[in-house]
């Protein structure tokens, strides 16, 4: 067996591309300064591409949101495989219609006719002091949408396994970088290839609360653990990788052993994610649970700036323990 | 002869156009094909432009005729409740998609938008899967699940029809991106309309298009509404095909009701698209007979004006001219017009005996793996 390798998040992505492209000419790269002549990438997970596959593959693109996901929809029908890069999770909102009413819909809408095997990669998240239109995740928007699929990994060695999936799959996937998890390294095996979608980690086994999360959030939950063993709970922290479509068997199993469950998103609390699951929860095992499902997410209100509203904004871990310790009260 | 006049005492940016009387048998001249602008501007003017013979010509007609007869069609169906279903129809506009389709292959493709099943018919649609689409029948080409404002038949190079103003040009340019990857010839059609225009995406498309050469004719039926709203009273220019010269790109504003105007620049900008040279924005002048949406109120058009279009109606303008100078005989346009109503006919019959989709379709095509139920 091969030793593991110690990288980021930002390195696992580019092994990723190094990797799919390499083996697959179809697959291409298309986004605002996505060559390395303009850096690789907001935060680098684009560099090389372009000196090792060329310029033709690998596209640095005007600052134009729907033009961008128009011709990786385009060269999607046509056969390619597109990796189209959107900055920040918030600039999506300048190509919607792309995305939603078409990458989305064409497969259905066209009777299966037509498809649009292309993967968005995006990067968000607060804790950087990137404020109101910088930070948000809006994967409910998107899991609100039939037709796209929902990924967002938490580690290195998912992020790779993940994007390889997502580069793969013949559907549209957005593919989101919480600014957290493109910082924190780990380790990834030098073979580490595709991580199914639609598939949840177990990331710490417990028996008294089932803790769902994804992304940046997982990290914090992470975090709490030390306080929750500290305050004698055994919390199952599962790491849900795609939030849709999302593995509801992995969880309804964890919830009915633990008979409690949390979901933890950076997201607004409010008809977020967290809504689904806790309701999908309580249809199916109703009868089970010793307490209501908890849901922590942000207040709602727009990501703020400064230091001390943005720390408060977000769930922190010591948060994350009391919302455990109530459960068990 | 092509012209277009201002209006008198028009405010600055919103000259008012009327279309000229087109003398269709006239002979015309280079000259006859520049376009004045009110400012005294000449637009760019082609030389040794392409002719359609009367192979060209006929075939023209034939699309225009079964793009009408179609519509005719569909109307009636409506009328008689057999159909239930928006339509937008682009009666008076045929000699844009009919010269166009005549001068692309088959592998050449198009993205069109909700009036956009001209486009599909003249590109010669099979129109049996087309009629059982838009009656919701499992044998419609997208199984009775996108309707008329989705209608899809990539055999035909018909890649997607749009119920978003604008979002033709955006997902044109990624089919001509990957024509380019793969080094083929093959040109995209996106037709959009004058409202599409002034929407953000038709600004990114043509910017990015140019930038990248990509082979796209981004093709502009400027029918003067953006659904009620007229041309001059929502655009900033007079003419839609000066914004080329802002994306480096060549502009022509084209008679759209003329398959020779048509023809001259259709072929031009194929040629630039396949030399590799990049797109082109054809802005074809038109007039709409039936409204934004069928049953729609005329009331925001001028009377005389809609009068005045519809007594040059391009179709039997286009016969006339066939028989007078001699491209075809009336025995040859009667068998035409016979073979393209017996293919309705039978076209309907099919769509209306073909059975309505299981409801098992909603778990299928939102992924390619179907829905667990």
């Amino acid at each position: 067996m091969s030793e593991k390798i110690q990288m980021n998040g930002i390195q696992a992505i580019n092994a990723a591309m190094m990797e799919a492209m390499a083996a697959d000419p179809k697959v291409l790269v298309l986004g605002e300064d996505v060559g390395d002549r303009e850096g690789g990438g907001v935060t680098g997970t684009m560099k090389g591409l372009s000196s090792k596959f060329g310029t033709e593959r690998v596209k640095s693109t005007p600052i134009s949101e729907q033009a961008i996901m128009g011709a990786a929809i385009g060269a999607a029908m046509a056969g390619y495989k597109p990796v189209a890069e959107i900055m920040m999770m918030n600039f999506t909102t300048v190509c919607m219609d792309m995305i939603v009413n078409h990458a989305a819909k064409l497969r259905f809408m066209s009777g299966g006719q037509t498809s649009v095997p292309l993967t968005i990669r995006t990067l968000t998240g607060a804790g950087w002091q990137t404020a109101g239109q910088h930070s948000d995740f809006f994967e409910g928007w998107f899991a609100h949408t039939a037709g796209i699929k929902v990924v967002a990994g938490s580690n290195p060695a998912d992020l790779k396994g993940l994007l390889l999936s997502c580069i793969d799959d013949p559907d549209p996937c957005i593919f989101i970088e919480g600014g957290m998890t493109l910082f924190v390294p780990g380790e990834v095996a030098p073979d580490q290839g595709p991580i199914p979608l639609g598939k949840a980690n177990v990331v710490v086994p417990g028996s008294d609360v089932t803790i769902v999360s994804w992304s940046s959030q997982v990290l914090r939950c992470q975090m709490a653990l030390q306080g929750l063993a500290e305050a004698g709970i055994s919390a199952e922290l599962i790491d849900l990788r795609t939030i849709s479509p999302w593995d509801r068997e992995c969880v309804l199993n964890s919830v009915a052993k633990t008979g409690r469950a949390m979901i933890v998103h950076e997201a607004v609390r409010s008809f977020g994610p967290g809504a689904e699951i806790a309701a999908t929860i309580n249809e199916e095992l109703f009868g089970q649970l010793k307490k209501p499902v908890t849901r922590l997410g942000a207040p709602q209100c727009p990501v703020p700036f400064a230091k001390v509203l943005e720390d408060a904004y977000i769930i922190q871990p010591d948060a994350i323990v009391a919302a455990a310790k109530a459960l068990m009260d | 002869m092509l012209c277009y006049t201002a209006g008198p005492g028009s405010a600055p940016g919103a000259a008012k156009y009327r279309r000229g009387a087109v003398d269709l048998a006239g002979s015309r001249t280079d000259s006859d094909r520049q376009i004045h602008q009110p400012s005294g501007d000449t637009m760019a003017v082609l030389s040794n432009v392409a002719k359609p013979d009367s192979a060209a010509l006929v075939d023209i007609y034939r699309r225009m005729l079964r793009v009408e007869r179609n519509d005719d069609a569909i109307r009636a169906s409506l009328r008689r409740g057999r159909l239930q279903m928006p339509y937008y129809s682009a009666r008076g506009q045929e000699v844009i998609p009919a010269t166009i389709s005549h001068l692309l292959t088959q592998d050449d493709q198009i993205c069109t938008i909700y009036r956009g099943i001209q486009d599909m018919v003249a590109k010669d649609m099979p129109l049996k899967p087309l009629w059982a689409e838009i009656a919701g029948r499992i044998d419609g080409t997208c199984k009775g699940k996108g309707g008329p404002m989705h209608l899809t038949y990539p055999d035909m190079g018909i890649m997607v029809t749009t119920g978003i103003v604008g979002s033709s040009m955006p997902i044109a340019n990624g089919l001509a991106w990957a024509a380019q990857l793969d080094g083929s010839k093959r040109v995209v059609v996106a037709y959009f309309g004058d409202g599409a225009s002034n929407i953000g995406a038709f600004h990114e498309s043509l910017n990015m298009a140019s930038a990248w050469k990509l082979p796209v004719l981004f093709v502009c039926a400027n029918n003067g509404f953006a659904e009620h709203t007229r041309y001059e009273d929502a655009t900033s220019v007079d003419f839609i095909a000066k914004r080329a010269a802002g994306y480096g790109m060549p502009g022509y504003t084209v008679d759209g009701n003329d398959p020779d105007d048509m023809y001259a620049h259709v072929s031009a900008a194929i040629e630039r698209a396949r030399a590799g040279e990049g797109p082109t924005l054809l802005e074809c002048k038109t007039f709409r007979f039936l409204g934004h949406v069928l049953g729609d109120d005329d009331f925001y058009m001028d009377k005389d004006e809609k009068a005045a279009a519809m007594a040059a109606d391009p179709l039997p303008a286009l016969r006339a001219r066939l028989i007078a100078e001699g491209h075809a005989g009336e025995d040859d346009l009667a068998a035409i017009q016979a073979a393209i109503e017996a293919e309705i006919t039978e076209a309907q019959e099919f769509g209306f005996n073909s059975p309505l989709p299981s409801l098992d379709e909603l778990r299928r095509d939102v992924f390619a793996e179907e829905m667990p139920a």
